[in-house]
């Protein structure tokens, strides 16, 4: 390996950071579910650096990347139809104008 | 054929019938009686088929692992040896019977289904305390039958002295269990078990003598047989009994004559181990009983309820029952235990079918029925033998057994027990006159006969009643007594003597009653105006009923109604208000942070996990 | 370049923590394939984080959309590095060729409000920098001090993953989950379709 496990982890959390900043303050919806990918995305990257460089079976990581891909492909699909949904209903899709779930 | 996979069956059986009833009452409705009695029925071919082969010799037990309480663990089973296999014959063909005849009498009532439910739990109930190895399942099964009791007595709870009455049942009866209770972890404690036969093999003289210096030994039997003072309706505690009379008639037969009410006898004589080892003990027993018998029937003589009559005569007999206890003899408490229910039972059908047929119970109103309904004057009168003691029916023979070991024992307990002996035939005979004969008082009523399903258990019975004496009679040589092996029997010189005493006592009081309210019927009024005080006194069940309520219900309805009620409003009550308004006040801040925002809790948890990375990587 | 040097069999990650890591040695003779290589990863990196940062921070979110499809391009090729090829390739595939058009077709349908006109970022921005910010610093410092059990340098060089490999681990071992995932799939497939579809009877 040429490039230590380290930096690879630095940078995955990076990403993560940065999506979770996404998730958390932007207003659009759609914006929040790019940014919620960016996120598996880092995570994706530590599962499969972990599994190249530390003694576990390296099949293993990438096996739970792909499952990730698939969940997060999932995960888009519906809440891209929630927001179709939510669009077609309320006219928006901004998330701080949604908050009738409350007292 | 193996029986021994049957016995569950004898008081599962009663149990389905609950079930079917209680729960699809409305669907059973007319056919909810005769359910009831087919399961009885069905319980009664085994059980007595079961009571032939323990006749013949044998003896079925067998018990499985409950749970475990700490060192020892509970087992739970069933024993039928002769003194429970008795019961069994006893609480199944008179229980079936007044099942039979219920049909009859409950015929047509609203809660006609809910009724039979009870009986059967009430059957089951009975039959599991009857069969059951140990304390414990023992006293889970006392304590169902006091709650249909309850059940029962209050049956027609529309009415409010029905609802009193089943309340001031329970209740009282309640003091009594509380003691048994307490008895039986007492012994426990002692002995470490709890099964009859396993309290047999610890309290033995022979092999265990230390256990019998225990001091605490002698306060169990005392504990337990606080049990039976509850239930057996003993003096200080008999006071629910008459009360409990507000039920239907055939519940009175049922419970509060043959079987429950002699549970508590058939509990001193289970215990019996326990007792007899200690003579103070079985001297209190003894007085207690005596006191009772004597005293219910005083109460008895007066009393214009036919049912009041029956009552106390009841705790009158029970008292006989509790005295043989208490003077050493069990198997003739058992044998009278057996006729008693045989005879009595018969009277209270009597008296139900009068009722029935009449539609009064007050002896005022009666007279005159012999000619209107014979099956019931006549199944009455052999009743009334029977329990008077006149040979050869059946109270007569476990009657002169009781006042044999009296006499054998003290004669003050003798000169007790004949004289409620001859009071108990004189209120008895009082009762058939001024109900079947003489002139009717009310001609109002017009009598009917019953219908067969009530008469033919009343032949049943009656019968009973005339043969049931026999097998415990000096004629068969006291096989019942040697076949319940509980002490030898006592032979006497005496006996002879006893027997003609006895014999004399019962006619005396039928004669003097005859004299009195048919030759003569000026003379009772005339006696109680001249010994007015005795009268009221006897009128009046000797004021316990307001001895009861002075020293103990008026003083804690007080209490309640002050000191508790103040504390019920102010503590309890400030409490609960507390709690809410704590939780409205809470709620009110912190539902400020729900605000709607998905974001807002996304950021909201991000800093819970911030804030638990800091605390574990620190 | 640095290379651990720790025994050939492997052990107790407390040993070979941090510590001896110090005693790594640079290699004088770095050949220049390799470093070229490595310059490259580095500057994917680089490339990454900053369209990450543009994806979260355009306020045009077609714009925002795109940088993140050349982060996602960017990652294929960090699994390329880290010898996943296979991982690369449905990065490509499902994140750049599906998802991405799924999310740039959502923000089509509501277009106006993907409009840079419009306020972006909501009341708790500042909140959101300064979590982010201890969040980064913690977990860099946790990445710094965590004795990863790293392989030695046999074991790094041994080669990628193959498709065979991957196959066979996902019908053989974790055939359960597989299936499960795909039953995930085929329920927000139709989950999806549920909900999105126009109510028929409005």
């Amino acid at each position: 390996m040429i490039i230590p496990l380290e930096h690879f982890l630095i940078f995955a959390a990076v990403l993560f950071v940065i999506g979770l900043c996404g998730t958390l303050v932007r207003r659009n919806i759609v914006g929040i579910l790019m940014s919620i990918e960016l996120m598996l995305n880092a995570v994706n990257i530590n599962l499969v650096a972990f599994s190249r460089s530390t003694s576990l079976d390296p099949v293993t990581g990438q096996i739970f990347a792909i499952f990730v891909v698939a969940l997060a492909a999932a995960a888009v699909a519906v809440g891209l139809a929630i927001v179709i949904a939510l669009y077609r209903v309320r006219k928006t899709i901004c998330a701080d104008e949604i908050s009738l779930l409350k007292w | 054929m193996k029986f021994d996979c049957l016995v569950w069956l004898i008081p599962a059986l009663p149990l389905a019938a609950f079930a079917v009833n209680i729960f699809f009452g409305k669907t059973t409705g007319e056919k909810a009686g005769w359910i009831a009695v087919a399961a009885s029925l069905l319980s009664c071919v085994i059980g007595l088929a079961l009571c032939a082969q323990v006749w013949g010799g044998k003896v079925f037990a067998a018990s499985m692992p409950w749970f475990d309480a700490g060192e020892s663990a509970m087992r739970f089973g069933y024993l039928i040896d002769p003194l429970a296999a008795t019961l069994l014959f006893v609480v199944l063909v008179v229980g079936t019977l007044i099942q039979i005849y219920s049909v009859g009498y409950m015929h047509g009532d609203a809660r006609y289904p809910r009724f039979f439910a009870y009986i059967s739990l009430f059957m089951t109930a009975m039959l599991t305390l009857v069969i059951s190895d140990n304390y414990l399942l023992f006293f889970i099964a006392w304590e169902i039958m006091g709650l249909c009791s309850y059940l029962l007595i209050g049956y027609w709870f529309e009415k409010n002295s029905a609802a009193d009455a089943s309340l001031k049942a329970f209740l009282t009866t309640r003091i009594g269990d509380v003691g048994f209770f307490l008895g039986i972890l007492t012994l426990f404690h002692i002995t470490g078990t709890l099964g009859f036969s396993d309290m047999l093999r610890v309290l033995d003289p022979q092999t265990n003598s230390a256990i019998f210096q225990h001091p605490l030994l002698p306060v169990a039997a005392l504990l337990i047989f606080c049990g039976t003072i509850g239930k057996s309706a003993q003096f200080p505690l008999h006071v629910w009994l008459p009360d409990a009379m507000e039920g239907p008639t055939s519940v009175s037969a049922l419970i509060h004559a043959a079987t429950m009410v002699a549970a508590g006898v058939y509990l001193l004589a289970r215990s019996f181990t326990v007792f007899m080892y200690f003579p103070t003990v079985l001297l209190i027993v003894t007085v207690i009983g005596t006191l009772t018998a004597l005293m219910a029937a005083f109460i008895a003589l007066t009393q214009t309820d036919i049912k009041r009559v029956l009552a106390y005569s009841t705790i009158s007999q029970l008292g006989f029952m509790v005295a043989a206890i208490g003077l050493g003899s069990p198997a003739a408490a058992i044998f009278h235990l057996m006729t008693h229910a045989f005879f009595k039972a018969l009277l209270f059908l009597g008296a139900g079918s009068v009722i029935h047929g009449t539609g009064t119970q007050d002896l005022r109103e009666l007279g005159g029925l012999f000619g209107k309904m014979k099956s019931t004057a006549m199944t009455f009168l052999i009743g009334s033998l029977a329990i008077a003691g006149v040979p050869p029916l059946a109270g007569f023979w476990s009657k002169d057994e009781i006042l044999l070991g009296a006499f054998m024992e003290s004669r003050w307990i003798y000169l007790a027990l004949s004289t409620a002996a001859f009071m108990t035939a004189f209120y008895m005979f009082r009762l058939v006159f001024l109900t079947f004969f003489g002139k009717p008082r009310n001609t109002h009523i017009h009598a009917h006969e019953s219908p067969a399903v009530m008469t033919l258990p009343l032949w049943a019975l009656a019968a009973g009643s005339l043969l049931i004496g026999l097998p415990g009679s000096v004629w068969m040589h006291h096989t019942f007594q040697s076949f319940l092996h509980l002490g030898h029997h006592a032979e006497s010189a005496a006996a002879g003597m006893v027997m003609n005493v006895s014999i004399a006592v019962g006619l005396a009081g039928i004669l003097l009653a005859f004299l009195f309210y048919v030759l003569a019927p000026a003379i009772p009024a005339f006696l109680g105006r001249i010994l007015k005080p005795f009268y009221l006194l006897s009128q009046n069940k000797l004021y316990f009923d307001e001895l009861y309520s002075a020293i103990a219900v008026r003083p804690f309805n007080q209490l309640a109604d002050s000191v508790l009620f103040w504390f019920d409003k102010n503590v309890v009550d400030g409490l609960v208000n507390f709690a809410g308004i704590f939780t409205g006040f809470v709620s009110a801040m912190v539902r400020r942070l729900q605000t709607g925002l998905v974001q807002n809790y996304l950021l909201i948890l991000f800093a819970g996990v911030l804030c638990l990375l800091y605390f574990e990587g620190r | 370049m640095r290379i651990a040097v720790s025994d050939a069999s492997f052990t107790p990650p407390r040993v070979q923590g941090r510590n001896t890591r110090k005693g790594l040695t640079t290699l004088s003779m770095m050949p220049p394939l390799e470093f070229i290589i490595k310059m490259g990863i580095y500057a994917l990196m680089t490339v990454c984080v900053a369209g990450a940062l543009l994806s979260v921070l355009f306020r045009n979110l077609f714009h925002a959309a795109l940088a993140l499809t050349g982060v996602l391009l960017g990652i294929a090729g960090i699994y390329l590095a880290l010898h996943a090829d296979f991982l690369a390739m449905i990065q490509v595939l499902i994140y750049v060729g599906a998802v991405m058009t799924l999310v740039i077709f959502a923000i089509m349908l509501t277009e106006r409000f993907g409009d840079a006109s419009l306020r972006q970022f909501n009341h708790q921005s500042w909140a959101a920098l300064g979590g982010g910010i201890l969040l980064l610093t913690f977990l860099v410092r946790m990445i710094q001090t965590t004795p990863w059990p790293v392989k030695n340098q046999a074991a790094l060089a041994s080669p990628a993953v193959t498709v065979v490999q991957l196959g066979e681990a996902l019908l053989g071992p974790y055939v359960f989950p597989f299936e499960i995932i795909s039953v995930i799939l085929i329920a927000a497939l139709i989950g999806a379709i549920v909900v999105a579809r126009k109510d028929l009877e409005a």
